[in-house]
C-alpha cells in the first residue's frame, strides 16, 4: 500500500521546457510567456499564482494549443511522458485534448454554448470521447451533474446557460473536463464562481477525483486560501516569467522573492481588518516595455543596480526551493545557480 | 413613506423575482430567484451581501436596478419609489459592475469606447480632449496603462478585463454601485489597490455600494453590514464584525467554516461544516425553512413555518426557529 500522504507515483508526466509564448499585436509582439520552466508529477497538484496579465492563462492555453490566432510558442518544449507535444499535429492534439487532458476555463460563459442545453452539451462530450449510446451518455451526464453538486439534474439538463447561476455554469464546465477522464486537469480560477461551502466542496471532488484516476491538477487561481489547500507545489509568476517556486510552505512561510512577499503582505486578514490592505506599489506590468533586468524591478523597494540591468537567474535556495532575486544573490543565502534559465 | 426613508439612499421592500421556467413540452413552473428581500444602505455605507451559489445575489442587484422587471417588491432611491417610468433619470445614479467581464463588455469596442459610452450617453464632457483625459484617468484609477486605450477586450486578462467594467460604471459618479463579484477575477495585489479605491471614493464622495462576493474575508474587510442569503430569502444579517464574531444561522456558520485560510498548515487543519444533504433546488422549495433540509439542528416546526427575520439586539437580524 502506497503510503497515503504520498500522492502519486512523483514521475514527471508533463515537463515546461523554457517556453516561450506570444502574441502579435498591431503595437508589436507581446512577450505573454517568457521562458517558463517547471515539471508537473504524476497524482500531485501544481498551484499556479501571479499578478493579473502575468501569463498563467497563457501558460496553460500553451499547453492546450488553444492560443488565440495571433498567439503561437516560439520557443520551448512541452513534454508530455517524455514526448513533445509542441510538435503534434492538430489531429494528434485534438485526441491528446480529448483523451489526456481536459481544461476549467476562467469564464464558463464563453465555453458553453448558448443554444445548446446543457445536457446536450455534456452528452456530446461523452459520445465524443467514449463509444456509449445516447441513453447511456444521457445517465453518465445526469451522474456527472449529481457529482459536482448540481440539484434536480434531470430538470438542469433541459436548460440553457443563461438560466444557470455563474456558479452553476462552473460546475457544469467541471462536469464537462471530468466526463473524459483525463490524467492531466487544468483549472482555471475553477471556484471564483463559486460560493466557500460550494467551493470547498468542488476542491474536495478534485482532490477525490485525483486520488481515484490519479489524476494530475495544475490549478490557477488568485485565492491564496486555495492554494494553500490544494497545491503541493506552487509557481508563482510575474511578467510571463516564474519568480519563485516551492512546495506551499516554502512559499507560504519562506519566501525569497519581492513580489511573493508583496503577495501575501495584500490578502486581507481577520488582523488587517480595520486597516487599509496593502497592495504592492506602482502599476502592473507593460508586457509591450519591460524592464531590461527584473520585471518586477520598478516597483521593488530593494532595487539595486543589477536588477535593473540583468534579468536574475534562477537560484536554488537552501531549503530546496527556487526563487529568482538578486537580493539572495547579494545575500549570498543560495546554494547553486540552476542552470540554462535565462 | 417617503420621508422615513430619507435617510438611506436605497431601501428595498420585499423585493421579488420568479422567473418562468419550462419544465416540460406544456408545463412551466416558478423559479423564485428572489423571494421577499428587504434592505436599507445608507449614504456612504456598503451592505455586503454573500450566499450560496445560485441563491439570487445577482438576480437582487439586477433586479433592483430594474435590468430585471421585478416581480414584486419595491425598491426606493433617495426617498423616491423607483419605477420604469423615471428609471432613467436614475440610471446615472446606480451602477452596476457585473460578476462576468467576458460577456459584459463589447468584444467589438476598444477599451477607449467601452468606458467612454456612458460619458457620450450622458454627455460628460465638452470636448474631445476632455472626454480622453476622463477615460485616462479612469484607467489610471484602477491600475490600466494608457497604452491599452485603443485594444480590444479579447486581448486582456481576466482581471484586466474586470477593471475595465469597474472604470466603466466609476464613468458617471454614481451615488450607489452594485459590485456584484468585482474582485473575484484580480490577484490580490490588484484586489486590494481596488478595495482601497472603493473605500476611497466612498470617503471621498460618499457612494454607497451593495457588495456581492464569495470572498467572506474581502466582504468581512470593506462592509459595514453583512446580508445572508439562503435560496431567494436573506436568513441572517449584522454588522460586519458582529456577523463575524457572533454568526448564529446554523446555514452561516457553515459558510464561515469553509472559508479557505491562506495559511497552508490551518488549512490542512480547517475543519469545515460539511453541509448534508442536497441543496435544494429553487424550483422546487422546501416548505417552512429552506435550509431545513439540511440543517442539523431542523425541527418539525423548522417544515412547518417558514421563520421570520426577527431582531436579536443591535439590529442583528436572524431567521431561524432554533438559534
Ligand atoms: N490574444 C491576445 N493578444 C494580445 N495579448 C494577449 C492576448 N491574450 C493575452 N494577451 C496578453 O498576455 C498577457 C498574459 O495574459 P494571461 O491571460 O495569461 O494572464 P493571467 O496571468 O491569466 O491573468 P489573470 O489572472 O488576470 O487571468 C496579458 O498581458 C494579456 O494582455
Ligand atoms: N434569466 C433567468 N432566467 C431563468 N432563471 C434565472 C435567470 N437568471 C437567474 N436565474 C436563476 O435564478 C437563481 C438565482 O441566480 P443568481 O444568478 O441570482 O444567483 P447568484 O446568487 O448570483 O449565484 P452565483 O453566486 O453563482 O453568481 C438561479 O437558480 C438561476 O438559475
Ligand atoms: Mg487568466
Ligand atoms: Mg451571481
Amino acid at each position: 500500500m502506497a503510503d497515503k500522504n504520498n500522492k502519486g507515483n512523483g514521475s514527471p508526466l508533463l515537463q515546461l521546457i523554457d517556453l516561450h509564448t506570444s502574441f502579435t499585436t498591431d503595437n508589436g509582439e507581446v512577450q505573454a510567456v517568457n521562458g517558463v520552466n517547471f515539471t508537473l508529477n504524476e497524482g500531485t497538484t501544481l498551484g499556479i499564482v501571479g499578478e493579473s496579465g502575468s501569463g498563467k492563462s497563457v501558460t496553460a492555453y500553451s499547453i492546450m494549443q488553444i492560443l488565440e490566432k495571433n498567439g503561437h510558442i516560439t520557443s520551448g518544449q512541452i513534454l508530455y511522458r517524455g514526448q513533445d507535444i509542441t510538435h503534434y499535429t492538430e489531429k494528434q492534439m485534438q485526441d491528446f485534448r480529448g483523451k489526456n487532458v481536459s481544461i476549467i476555463f476562467q469564464d464558463p460563459m464563453t465555453s458553453l454554448n448558448p443554444v445548446y442545453t446543457i445536457g446536450n452539451q455534456i452528452s456530446e462530450a461523452i459520445l465524443i470521447h467514449s463509444d456509449k449510446t445516447k441513453e447511456e451518455a444521457k445517465a453518465a451526464t445526469i451522474k456527472m451533474l449529481e457529482l459536482v453538486g448540481i440539484n434536480d439534474p434531470e430538470k438542469r439538463f433541459k436548460q440553457y446557460p443563461h438560466e444557470l447561476s455563474g456558479g452553476m455554469r462552473q460546475r457544469i464546465m467541471i462536469a464537462m473536463a471530468l466526463v473524459s477522464e483525463p490524467d492531466i486537469l487544468i483549472a482555471d480560477e475553477p471556484t471564483t464562481a463559486l460560493d466557500v461551502t460550494i467551493q470547498a466542496q468542488i476542491l474536495e471532488l478534485m482532490q477525490e477525483l485525483q486520488k481515484k484516476l490519479n489524476m494530475a491538477i495544475i490549478i490557477v487561481t488568485h485565492d491564496l486560501g486555495v492554494i494553500a489547500q490544494m497545491a503541493d507545489e506552487i509557481v508563482v509568476m510575474y511578467g510571463g516569467r516564474i519568480c519563485e517556486r516551492g512546495t506551499a510552505d516554502h512559499i507560504f512561510y519562506s519566501p525569497c522573492h519581492e513580489y511573493t512577499k508583496g503577495l501575501l503582505r495584500s490578502i486581507p486578514s481577520v488582523e488587517n481588518m480595520k486597516k487599509k490592505l496593502v497592495p504592492i506599489a506602482g502599476s502592473p506590468i507593460n508586457l509591450l516595455n519591460m524592464p531590461k533586468g527584473c520585471a518586477f524591478c520598478t516597483r521593488c523597494d530593494n532595487a539595486m543596480k543589477i536588477c535593473l540591468e540583468e534579468v536574475p537567474p534562477e537560484l536554488k535556495m537552501p531549503d530546496g526551493h527556487f526563487a529568482s532575486c538578486w537580493m539572495n544573490v547579494k545575500n549570498g543565502n543560495y546554494v547553486s545557480e540552476v542552470p540554462g534559465n535565462e | 413613506m417617503s420621508n422615513e426613508n430619507a435617510k438611506c439612499l436605497v431601501e428595498v421592500q420585499d423585493l421579488q423575482e420568479h422567473f418562468p421556467i419550462k419544465t416540460g413540452f406544456f408545463k412551466k413552473t416558478m423559479l423564485k430567484a428572489v423571494d421577499g428581500v428587504s434592505f436599507k444602505i445608507n449614504p456612504g455605507e456598503t451592505l455586503g451581501l454573500v450566499g450560496e451559489s445560485g441563491c439570487g445575489k445577482t438576480t437582487v442587484g439586477r433586479t433592483l436596478l430594474r435590468l430585471y422587471k421585478p416581480t414584486g417588491g419595491k425598491v426606493f432611491f433617495d426617498g423616491t419609489e423607483v419605477t420604469d417610468r423615471n428609471m432613467q433619470t436614475y440610471r446615472k445614479e446606480m451602477q452596476m459592475v457585473f460578476q462576468d467581464p467576458y460577456s459584459s463588455l463589447d468584444p467589438r469596442m476598444t477599451v477607449e469606447d467601452i468606458i467612454g459610452e456612458p460619458l457620450d450617453v450622458h454627455k460628460l464632457y465638452s470636448g474631445k480632449g476632455e472626454r480622453r483625459d476622463k477615460i485616462l484617468e479612469l484607467m489610471s484609477l484602477v491600475g490600466l496603462n494608457a497604452e491599452h486605450a485603443t485594444r480590444y477586450v479579447h486581448e486582456f486578462s481576466g482581471g484586466q478585463r474586470q477593471r475595465i467594467g469597474i472604470a466603466r460604471a466609476l464613468a458617471v459618479n454614481p451615488r450607489f454601485i452594485v459590485c456584484d463579484e468585482p474582485v473575484s477575477a484580480l490577484d490580490v495585489s490588484i484586489q486590494a489597490q481596488v478595495i482601497n479605491m472603493f473605500e476611497e471614493l466612498q470617503e471621498k464622495l460618499g457612494v454607497a455600494y451593495l457588495f456581492i462576493a464569495h470572498d467572506l474575508l474581502v466582504v468581512h474587510h470593506i462592509s459595514d453590514r453583512i446580508a445572508v442569503m439562503y435560496l431567494g430569502r436573506i436568513v441572517e444579517t449584522a454588522d460586519a464584525d458582529e456577523l463575524n464574531e457572533n454568526p448564529m444561522h446554523p446555514y452561516t456558520l457553515s459558510l464561515l467554516s469553509a472559508v479557505p485560510i491562506p495559511d497552508p498548515v490551518t488549512a490542512r487543519a480547517q475543519k469545515r461544516i460539511i453541509l448534508e444533504g442536497d441543496v435544494p433546488s429553487p424550483l422546487n422549495m422546501p416548505s417552512g425553512c429552506a435550509f431545513r433540509t439540511r440543517c442539523r439542528y431542523a425541527t418539525e416546526q423548522c417544515a412547518r413555518e417558514c421563520p421570520k427575520l426577527t431582531d436579536r439586539g443591535n439590529g442583528h437580524m436572524v431567521a431561524c426557529w432554533n438559534h
